[in-house]
């Protein structure tokens, strides 16, 4: 893997309404690389994202189903996504409530693939 | 769970139930054992805070060679459980924890709630003396005696 992190992050914190992009290790939980968390607990989201993503991962294949391919948690403050990428990492963001979603989800995804 | 200072139990409980840790283990640096929760057997609880405390003992020794400061807390990770270990000031003195965790949990929820667990016993800790120095003979009897608190022993 030779991705540079902080600039593939800036593209995800470039879109209008993302406060703050990072790459978390899914299995550890720990922040890897974070762009423009400003006011954000970055390691709080990383823990907590991996748990939630760790969790997801395993009831949809209690369920019979492959695992996410994109997790959004939407709050009323705003919203988290989540991608997994290659080399047991997520590509996370942390957005405003009216973001653009889709366009997040493709430089989220477009990014997973670079990991990849 | 089981504690010796019921001012620990309930920022332990939420620690627990916030983190899905396995096992917990709390002592003060000189042995005695704080609080536990699930270990079943007193010979592993005497196990584990003596590794704990001998461990830490150790990386603070090489903090100090290495110039880089006392050890504030070192993880190992196996392939199904993982250890994370800390050690912490409170004003009773310093207490070292020790967490064992697997697939329900991850090194960054420990850490994360563990500093948590580590604020919340720091502003409920009840004014005392301040600690005195810690020596072997008073690490062991120490040990002993907050076993058998915890197991009736």
């Amino acid at each position: 893997m030779n991705v540079d992190l902080a600039g593939a992050l800036e593209l995800i914190t470039r879109v209008v309404g993302v406060r703050g992009a990072m790459v978390v290790s899914a299995d550890e939980g720990l922040v890897v690389a974070e762009s423009s968390m400003d006011g954000i607990e970055g390691a709080a989201v990383a823990a907590l994202t991996a748990g939630v993503v760790s969790r997801l991962t395993r009831a949809t294949a209690a369920a019979g189903r492959s695992a996410p391919a994109f997790v959004h948690l939407q709050a009323e403050g705003g919203s988290l996504l989540a991608v997994p990428a290659a080399e047991d990492l997520l590509v996370v963001a942390v957005t405003d409530p009216d973001v653009n979603v889709g366009l997040v989800r493709l430089e989220l995804r477009r990014m997973a693939e670079q990991l990849a | 769970m089981r504690v010796i200072e019921p001012w620990v139990a309930d920022p332990l409980q939420r620690f627990l139930a916030e983190s899905s840790a396995r096992l917990v283990l709390l002592t003060t640096s000189s042995g005695q054992v704080v609080a536990q929760h699930g270990f079943t057997r007193a010979l592993d609880v005497m196990s584990a805070a003596a590794l704990g405390a001998a461990i830490m003992a150790s990386t603070d020794e090489l903090g100090r060679i290495t110039a880089s400061g006392a050890s504030r807390a070192l993880s190992h990770q196996g392939p199904s459980r993982g250890v994370f270990l800390s050690g912490f000031d409170v004003p009773q003195g310093r207490w070292i924890g020790l967490v064992v965790y697997d697939h329900d949990s991850s090194l960054g929820l420990v850490r994360l709630f563990f500093d948590r667990l580590v604020g919340e016993l720091t502003a409920l800790a009840p004014v005392e003396t301040p600690a005195r120095e810690v020596l072997a003979a008073d690490f062991e009897n120490e040990l002993n005696a907050s076993l058998r608190s915890l197991f009736g022993r």
